[in-house]
């Protein structure tokens, strides 16, 4: 197994420290992860129910260093979809936070740590692990979906080098946490800053609250990555006339945000001597495949940039031939050693080798300009990004139809605004409820229409293109 | 409509919830009353009042009761 980190490489620096004051250096990280690992005690995997604390990136950090297979969840997901998620996978063990260790009654703590806890579960089986697997992670994040995403070490560690040097990061830098660790974007700036040495600044606290901007100005922050949503949310709160001398780059991917909110943010970091990144990935793809560099970013606003070091973007016709002329729409294809291994959608699925070869078919439609700068068009696939999360509509239709016990149902949308589509206006709220409770996302993001009939063709098949006239 | 009226509505609206919750309420209380919600409590009081929130203002409404008090200040001076 390949190392992800070397640690005491740089046992000197602050590796953590949180807003409540608590640190800990590279050299106390590196000691409190043997202790984890050892209490572990074998490769296994392990679900970890994440937060932005020190206990909760101990644990990650801790299981990747020493070959045990982390699952990364949101803390809140809902209980029923973790129940199946737990009954798909029969993880060893459980990484959750002390106070939530009553949820899992019959389940034994075997160690506590840095307000977390590793709870032994009793499951009786284990899965078989491929050799190269590292890392799962969820593709939505929010649906329960079984459906993880497969991440080899070699992944992990070649995606954060390339994050590294084109972002330029060194031991100087220190990052605020402004997204969920679970989240592959999140989690990136994570990997990457661990590998340059740098301390993270890490909190639960949000762009809304007064003691994020406390701990960012006490603490000298350089950097903070944000979604689409973020953006509008710093432009709502007057960020241009926010006087914050230590910050150095803003980072900006999970979807495509409206290119006047590009030019805003790049002119204000090309006024400011600050730098504004745009970047693409998935978590297919480890985390990132493109960026935009910082000195184009006004220029090549509305752009995604160019494939990072190390990997190659290319655009498929629809009959598989690679596109040479520029603003030619194509589905985007990315070739890189941080493509992921694959999915899993049970736990049988765990011993499987790679079965990508190094390539992704991104289901992102996209065209070139004249100067190979890339430009995200459209997606092939029915999900939305919701505040940067992504959203399967299919899924969301089956997780109504099932509820609501085959209820006449369809979801559509654009992101950042689900339309859910009902025949019968009576349930329109109580849906509504429950697509928000269990996404964990805002009910502001979702909208109801009431329809005489939810168009479909003669085998029954539901025409989506239909229901775009009622949001386009 | 009556100030209190005003702000009343513009929580129940943008966070969708009923009168009887108000008292008390704090951010991150309730699941609707998240970053999101800050956002549309915001843009809601704003236009209820015809005001520009500062910055400073927007990150210290933590609770239902501490609104009106940054409202009732001077630079507001909106009246309950």
């Amino acid at each position: 197994m390949e190392k992800i980190w070397d640690l005491e490489e740089h046992k000197q620096n602050t590796a953590l420290l949180d807003d409540q004051g608590n640190a800990l250096s590279y050299g106390e990280l590196a000691r409190e992860c043997h202790i984890l690992s050892d209490a572990a005690g074998k490769r296994c995997l392990v679900f970890c129910l994440c937060e932005n604390s020190i206990g909760s990136i101990l644990g990650y950090v801790a299981f990747l260093d020493s070959g045990i297979v982390p699952v990364l969840l949101n803390r809140h997901l809902d209980r029923e979809l973790l129940g199946g998620l737990l009954q798909a996978y029969c993880p060893a063990y459980l990484w959750v936070p002390q106070g939530q260790e009553a949820d899992f009654p019959g389940m034994e703590a075997v160690y506590r740590a840095w307000g977390y806890s590793l709870v032994r579960t009793d499951y009786g089986r284990e899965y078989p692990m491929h050799p190269d697997l590292a890392l799962l992670l969820t593709t939505s994040g929010s649906t329960g979906s079984p459906k993880f995403v497969r991440q080899s070490s070699t992944n992990i560690r070649v995606n954060a080098e390339s994050i590294v040097q084109y972002l330029g990061l060194d031991e100087t830098e220190r990052p605020v946490t402004t997204l969920p660790m679970n989240y592959t974007y999140g989690l990136s700036i994570i990997n990457s800053h661990l590998l340059a040495g740098a301390g993270i600044l890490v909190t639960e606290k949000g762009l809304m609250q007064r003691e994020f901007w406390s701990f960012f100005r006490e603490q000298g922050a350089t950097s903070f990555g944000g979604v689409p949503y973020t953006y509008e949310m710093l432009d709502r709160l007057r960020f241009f006339r926010m006087d914050l001398p230590s910050l150095r780059t803003m980072t900006q991917a999970g979807g495509k945000l409206q290119p006047e909110l590009h030019e805003k943010f790049a002119r204000y970091a090309q006024g400011n001597g600050k730098r504004f990144v745009v970047m693409y990935g998935q978590c297919e793809a480890t985390a990132r495949m493109g960026y935009l560099p910082p000195g184009r970013a006004v220029e090549k606003k509305g752009s995604m940039g160019i494939a990072i070091p190390g990997g190659r973007f290319r655009l498929k016709d629809t009959d598989g031939n690679e596109i040479t002329e520029p603003y030619t729409e194509g589905e985007l294809v990315y070739e890189g050693a941080n493509v992921t291994l694959g999915y899993a959608e049970r736990g049988e699925d765990l011993a499987e080798g790679d079965e990508r070869h190094g390539v992704l078919e991104t289901g992102d439609m996209a065209k070139f300009d004249g100067d190979g700068y890339y430009y995200i068009t459209g997606r092939k696939k029915r999900f939305l990004k919701i505040y940067g999360n992504r959203v399967n509509l299919d899924e969301i239709d089956r997780m109504v139809r099932g509820h609501f016990g085959g209820l006449d149902f369809a979801s559509a949308g654009t992101d950042d605004q689900m339309y859910l589509f009902v025949t019968d206006g009576s349930v329109a709220g109580e849906v509504r409820t429950f697509v928000s409770q269990k996404t964990g996302l805002n009910p502001a993001a979702f909208r109801t229409v009431v329809l005489g009939a939810i168009p479909r063709n003669d085998s029954g098949k539901t025409l989506y293109r239909e229901l775009e006239r009622y949001y386009g | 409509m009556t100030n209190q009226e005003k702000y009343n509505k513009a929580f129940m609206t943008a966070l969708e919830i009923t009168e009887g919750q108000l008292s008390g309420l704090k951010y991150q209380e309730i699941e609707a009353w998240d970053s999101v919600g800050h956002m549309g409590l915001v843009a809601a009081l704003e236009d209820a009042f015809d005001i520009m929130m500062d910055t400073d203002d927007i990150i210290d409404l933590s609770s239902y009761e501490k609104g009106m008090e940054i409202l009732s200040r001077e630079e507001y001076g909106i009246v309950f």
